[in-house]
């Protein structure tokens, strides 16, 4: 039977729609029920079939996990969130300021070894991390930075530089050569034809690479697993262990403290977001 | 008072040479025009008077000062680039400003001192507009009110007008040597286009292979072109060609056989026997019963390939001596593919190149 042009054209928005909602229910079902758990009983958690609509609210395992008492469940949270907050923002900062510096190198200047160097760096991502772990601790523990937050920003730094090059040295190669140029005939020294003009239009570069460093090093677990025991340099995906026991394990508190780690990346990345936008630079050259 | 002075600058990529040494003096208010095929040197001479190349050898004065080792922003100089390079994310009056605001120049001069560049350049109703919301024609222009506003001492094209379409090149041409005339500036112009070259410049630079090949206004150069490089590079359409030998009885036997008479002059400077290139242009060359040829002329007779009208006149092509040959037919009528034509060559504006050296006889 013949299909006419309009109805498969109807067909094929349909199919787009489905197509959407699977794969964003694939995505967003694990995050959405993990905050659901965070809001319901343990008996509704754990029971079998699955209660999919909840039927009982409350805010029992926030306020368990913020209490006092460790018999209930009591877990450091401040103490984590600030660790993490600072191991990932700091190590994000450093990233991205080395960050700029190696890939506008890459992007605007040729020297010896380049492409060897920027393939080594590309090589380094291909190490699992896990792999490092064991080293990483004897080496640490010799220097004597175990357990320690400036350890945790070192490795993260040294984790997130080689990508974060890459993604700068992308957008400034966006940026045209002519432009630097133009601003250093205009009276502009090096530094400021890169501030006034260079970096405004790979800024979006710099934005998306410093959520990607933020992101890895908020989330990231095998290593700092190894590397932190104290609840002076304990990360947030570190704490989330504290919920399992011997014989049991706390989903609800868990999830509870999985939804305080979400929050703040997901508001970091709908701040960075706007200056996403990438496309800027068009327009600037040639007719 | 802002001279220019080139002399023996080389520019070196490793062990190859891309300018060789070349000597180059401008005068103030001069407008010259670096014209040659593409990887001449002409862009990168122009991009070492910027300062945004370095110089391997040599010295490049502007005014009076020594700027081989000055960067680009003391060097006074205002640069047009081939793309333009607009600051995308400023607005025009932004992009105009620029370079007086990073000057640390007062908010009165900045506004005073752009609003008459836009003047000039009829830009005032396009200041809020970002560059990617402006046409060809406009970034060209906003590109030139950059470079005025500043003042300089020597104004830098780097071929500005490749990348508009035919009309619109025509067009900026002219406005490109109005504001020459307005601002009085040196203005060094790097193009590949000779009609471009021919239009604008009071003087233009021949370059090939890194070399100046000569130095002269336009007009002398069409009519005394150095060598058969710069004969067959400057002219549309290109001179046409022929070897042959010159012969005792002063004249030049083409290697068809056909001996063609040489003016008393010319065969007093060329001796006999000498191998040549016998070049004479499309001008200079009229169809019987088209114009006169003058005195000197002598008759050839040809069998047309081709013809081209172009309204006040037609371009008619013709093999010669195993070349393609072409001559402007004025006052033209419609001439068919194979039709026998008797064409004249004023003798007195036939060129001899050596053979061996290409150089002008």
């Amino acid at each position: 039977m013949m299909v006419s042009h309009a109805s498969r054209k109807i067909l094929l928005k349909w199919g787009r729609w489905v197509g959407t909602f699977v794969a964003m229910s694939l995505i967003c079902i694990p995050g959405l029920w993990i905050v659901l758990s965070s809001f319901r009983p343990n008996v509704e958690i754990l029971s079998k079939p699955a209660v999919w609509i909840p039927e009982n609210i409350n805010l029992d395992h926030y306020r368990a996990i913020f209490s006092s008492d460790p018999g209930q469940g009591a877990v450091p949270v401040w103490n984590y969130f600030q660790n993490s907050m600072i191991i990932a923002s700091t190590s994000t900062l450093i990233a991205i300021i080395i960050g700029m510096a190696g890939g506008y190198a890459f992007a605007r200047y040729r020297f010896r070894g380049k492409n060897t160097l920027f393939l080594g760096f590309m090589l380094s991502r291909t190490v699992p991390g896990i792999a490092l772990s064991l080293p990483l601790f004897i080496v640490y523990a010799k220097l004597g930075i175990i357990d320690t937050e400036f350890g945790m920003i070192l490795i993260y730094v040294a984790l997130n530089l080689p990508f974060t090059i890459w993604l700068i040295d992308g957008f400034f190669r966006q940026v045209p050569e002519e432009l630097g140029q133009a601003a250093q005939i205009d009276g502009c020294t090096p530094w400021q034809a890169f501030w006034h003009v260079e970096f405004p239009l790979a800024k979006s570069g710099v934005a998306s690479a410093a959520i990607f460093a933020f992101l890895t090093s908020w989330n990231e677990f095998a290593l700092a697993s190894q590397l932190t025991r104290s609840t002076g340099s304990k990360t947030l995906p570190v704490g989330l262990l504290d919920f399992t026991s011997e014989f049991t394990i706390n989903w609800g508190g868990m999830c509870a403290l999985a939804v305080i780690m979400i929050v703040p990346a997901l508001l970091l990345t709908f701040v960075v977001q706007k200056h996403l936008v990438a496309g800027l630079t068009f327009g600037g050259v040639k007719g | 008072m802002a001279v220019v002075t080139l002399e023996k600058v080389v520019k070196r990529y490793g062990p190859l040479d891309v300018v060789h040494g070349i000597d180059l003096d401008i005068a103030h208010g001069e407008f010259v025009v670096l014209v040659g095929p593409s990887g001449c040197g002409k862009s990168t001479t122009l991009r070492m008077i910027a300062g945004l190349e370095d110089i391997s050898d040599g010295t490049i004065r502007i005014g009076d000062r020594v700027v081989n080792d000055l960067p680009p922003r003391d060097r006074n100089v205002s640069m047009v680039f081939q793309n333009y390079a607009l600051y995308p994310h400023m607005n025009v009056a932004e992009n105009l400003g620029f370079s007086l605001k990073i000057a640390n120049r007062p908010k009165d001069e900045i506004t005073q001192r752009v609003a008459e560049a836009a003047g000039i350049l009829g830009l005032d109703d396009l200041m809020d507009r970002l560059p990617g919301q402006l046409s060809g024609g406009q970034r060209q222009r906003v590109a030139m009110g950059r470079a005025i506003v500043r003042h300089p001492d020597v104004f830098l094209f780097d071929e500005p007008l490749s990348n508009l379409d035919a009309k619109l090149r025509t067009q900026m041409r002219t406005e490109i040597k109005k504001l020459h005339q307005k601002v009085k500036t040196t203005v060094i112009y790097v193009t590949h286009d000779q009609i471009e070259a021919m239009t604008l410049a009071d003087r233009m630079v021949i370059m090939r292979g890194g070399q100046i090949e000569q130095v002269g206004s336009p007009m002398d150069i069409f009519h005394n072109p150095a060598n058969l490089f710069v004969a067959q590079f400057i002219g549309s359409p290109p001179m046409n060609l022929a070897d042959g030998v010159v012969t005792d009885a002063k004249t030049v036997r083409l290697e068809n056989g056909m001996e063609l008479p040489l003016t008393a002059d010319m065969a007093g400077r060329v001796a006999a026997g000498t191998a040549v290139v016998m070049g004479i242009r499309a001008e200079e060359m009229v169809f019987e019963g088209h114009g006169d040829a003058g005195a000197q002329s002598t008759r050839v007779d040809i069998t047309a390939s081709l013809s081209e009208p172009l309204g006040n006149e037609s371009l008619v092509f013709f093999e010669f001596c195993g070349r393609e040959w072409v001559c402007r037919m004025f006052d033209p009528r419609p001439v068919e593919p194979g039709e026998s034509l008797g064409v004249h060559l004023n003798m007195d504006r036939v060129h001899l190149f050596d053979k061996t050296t290409e150089i002008r006889l």
